[in-house]
């Protein structure tokens, strides 16, 4: 470890010694700030969120996001640095980590690992568990890398292109955010947009930042606007402890196969012998997590799928095929990196998972957008390196941790509920020891639950609570400047970026809209035929 | 006319509610002063209460096809866990302490949803255990790692 912080230190100063760096060097900064990675302190964190991320991922009913979203209160006592490493490295291992129940249970521990299950858990049931594990760890950390190097590569690109915006074009990408994840990512495009409406409402309580006025404090716990982090917690956790209760006294425990033996080498070559399934998988997970709003699911599903239709064993699918497992797992790895890129450059989280990451810089007093590299390329770059380190980490942890975290996973759901709901009272109560940020916490979570019950979702609900302050200070600033200039009109619906960031809007809303009349439509037709 | 089924009224009644808010939401933000402060939230209202009175009409002339609602079943089984959830955040936890409170909403919540039969004394020892031990994890964590000051507690 102190060989690695000595050679990328030497690297460091080698580079300021260059002076400013050239284009060229510019796009190689992230290995000055590789050091950090390695102090104590943040390998430390880097390790510990890794291997907890992989015993998170594979009990079910803890998604990623939920997990993310309970970490954040410990990040608070925390660098803004190290406390980005833990989160970082939680992300990127509940994924992977989800993988140990869908292969030994079939159970996926979160949605990203459903494709993983088809093929897995088959592959388990014939004794080849052990190997399963192996090539779903070796193509998590093959696409993750590619994705974290995508996320290098991409990211400062596109936050030179982001200094070009205005406010009306900042106005344009949050109200973008909100539309593409409440429509896309809800099973009902109107359910999904008013779910970011209620988010956009909840980000205006509080006092106006510009004339200071009382805005829908309809409680003293109101007075200084909803606490980000309070309403994470309760909007991922809450719904999550009320859906375990209603399952009631459920005897959950399911059949956890034993994992044999199996040469790490053999997996490798195994892996080497499958590049079409490796590369589909990677580069599927990849574009996929450019997209906001699209998520893991999707990402290891449409893999999975490509992957099978290019495949010369076609047949073998969902009997313990070994390309089924490295596709799923080498897609949903790989968009952890690009999801990240429409946050780091444009405050524009991709998934529910990155809006929670958005909280966790904000808690800091960093804000992601066009200067974050400018003003705060040690965290940015750092955070950058450590998920690109957390990768191998997980790889190598994964086969070590898979056993213990299936056995965590057969948790009984009684346990976890209390578990979860302890952790969220009490983080939420930490944040800025108020009592009025419990009560917000678990009032929203009862509301989701409920909301969740009849077609809400969550994720844009949450993107309108963290964009809308964006808007609305945008919206103001453009509006000031519009009255001074041509008037509104012309300053929001003008220019070829307003009317792209406007066309993308339209079009993702059309797309969806027309995909929910379709799938009814050829539901309705199954259901005739049936 | 047949009676509408009980989704249906569930239904009904969850979009009710969201449109009663935004119709709230909406005659605030035009009415109240300064009027410069509620710009936005004009704009969002305005939203609101077309997308929450679209979706209040489809649920009541029967076109809603997402969310399944919540069964009497599944009420009955979260309603007691939720109670006490609620009674452990909104009162017990500042009346009488974080850890007092945690600790018995923790024991109280295993006992209700563990499926180990509860006349049994093996699975009474091992809720005991596991409670003991969330509350040390809880307080080595909050109180002394990350030195969390929480209300006064009853006893201590």
């Amino acid at each position: 470890m102190k060989t690695f912080a000595k050679l990328f230190s030497s690297l460091r100063l080698k580079s300021q010694d260059c002076g400013k760096a050239g284009r060229g060097e510019e796009s190689l900064e992230f290995l000055y700030y590789f050091a950090d990675v390695f102090t104590p302190l943040s390998f430390g964190l880097l390790l510990l969120g890794t291997i907890g991320g992989l015993i998170l991922g594979a009990t079910p009913g803890l998604s990623p996001t939920m997990a993310v979203a309970l970490l954040i209160p410990f990040t608070f006592h925390l660098p803004a640095t190290q406390g980005l490493i833990l989160l970082g490295a939680a992300y990127t291992s509940t994924v992977a980590g989800g993988a140990v129940s869908a292969i030994l249970l079939k159970i996926p521990g979160a949605p990203a690992n459903i494709a993983t299950t088809l093929d897995g858990h088959p592959m388990a049931r014939q004794g080849k568990g052990a190997k399963a594990l192996q090539l779903s760890f070796l193509a998590s950390a093959v696409g993750g890398v590619f994705g974290v190097l995508l996320l290098i590569f991409l990211t400062p690109l596109l936050s030179e292109w982001a200094l070009a915006f205005g406010p009306s074009h900042l106005f344009w990408l949050a109200i973008l955010g909100v539309t593409v994840i409440g429509s896309l990512d809800s099973a009902s495009v109107v359910k999904g947009l008013l779910s970011g409406c209620i988010g956009l409402w909840l980000a205006t309580i509080g006092f106006d930042d510009i004339m200071g006025a009382q805005r829908f404090i309809f409680h003293p716990s109101l007075g200084g606007g909803i606490n980000i982090i309070a309403a994470l917690i309760g909007l991922f956790a809450i719904p999550q402890v009320i859906t375990m209760f209603a399952k009631g006294r459920q005897d959950n425990s399911a059949e956890v196969l034993v994992v044999e033996k199996h040469s790490i080498r053999d997996a490798i070559r195994e892996m080497m012998r499958r590049p079409k399934a490796l590369t589909i998988g990677t580069l599927t997970g990849s574009i996929i997590g450019l997209i906001p709003g699209v998520g893991g699911q999707i990402a290891g599903l449409v893999a999975y799928d490509q992957t099978k239709k290019f495949s010369s064993e076609p047949e073998r699918f969902g009997r313990g095929h070994s390309e089924g497992v490295i596709a799923a797992e080498a897609a949903n790895n790989a968009m952890v990196g690009p999801s990240l890129v429409p946050l780091l450059t444009l405050s524009i989280p991709g998934s529910p998972t990155a809006a929670v990451l958005l909280g966790g810089l904000l808690i800091h007093g960093i804000f992601p957008g066009s200067d974050l590299f400018d003003n705060h390329p040690d965290v940015a770059w750092t955070f950058i390196n450590s998920m690109l380190i957390g990768q191998v980490l997980m790889c190598i942890f994964g086969l070590y941790v898979a056993g213990l975290a299936a056995r965590v996973a057969q948790v009984p759901q009684s346990v976890m509920a209390a578990i979860v709901l302890g952790l969220a009272v009490f983080g939420s109560y930490s944040v800025q020891s108020s009592m009025g940020d419990v009560y917000v916490m678990a009032s929203l979570g009862v509301m989701m639950y409920f909301l969740e019950r009849f077609g809400f979702s969550a994720a844009p609900l949450v993107l309108g609570l963290i964009l809308g302050p964006i808007a609305e200070a945008n919206f103001i600033q453009g509006s000031m400047i519009a009255n001074a200039t041509n008037g509104m009109a012309p300053y929001f619906l003008s220019g070829a970026l307003n009317i792209s960031l406007i066309v993308i809007v339209i079009a993702s809303v059309a797309y969806s809209a027309w995909m929910e009349l379709r799938s009814r439509r050829y539901t309705s037709k199954e259901e005739i035929i049936g | 006319m047949s009676m509408p089924s009980l989704p249906r009224i569930q239904h009904i009644l969850a979009s009710g509610v969201v449109a009663a808010v935004g119709l709230w939401v909406a005659s605030i933000s035009y009415t109240a002063q300064p009027s410069e402060a509620f710009l936005f939230p004009r704009m969002i209202s305005t939203v609101f209460v077309l997308l929450a009175l679209w979706t209040f009409f489809k649920a009541v002339l029967g076109w809603t096809k997402v969310g399944n609602g919540i069964s009497a079943r599944q009420l009955v089984n979260l309603a007691p866990g939720l109670a006490i959830a609620l009674i452990y955040i909104f009162w017990a936890a500042k009346a009488v302490g974080f850890y007092t409170a945690g600790t018995a909403a923790f024991f109280i919540l295993l006992t209700l949803y563990d499926p180990a039969p509860h006349n049994a004394l093996k699975s009474w020892i091992k809720r005991i255990v596991i409670t003991a031990g969330y509350l040390l994890v809880m307080y080595g964590l909050f109180a002394k790692l990350l030195k969390v000051y929480t209300p006064r507690e009853i006893f201590f």
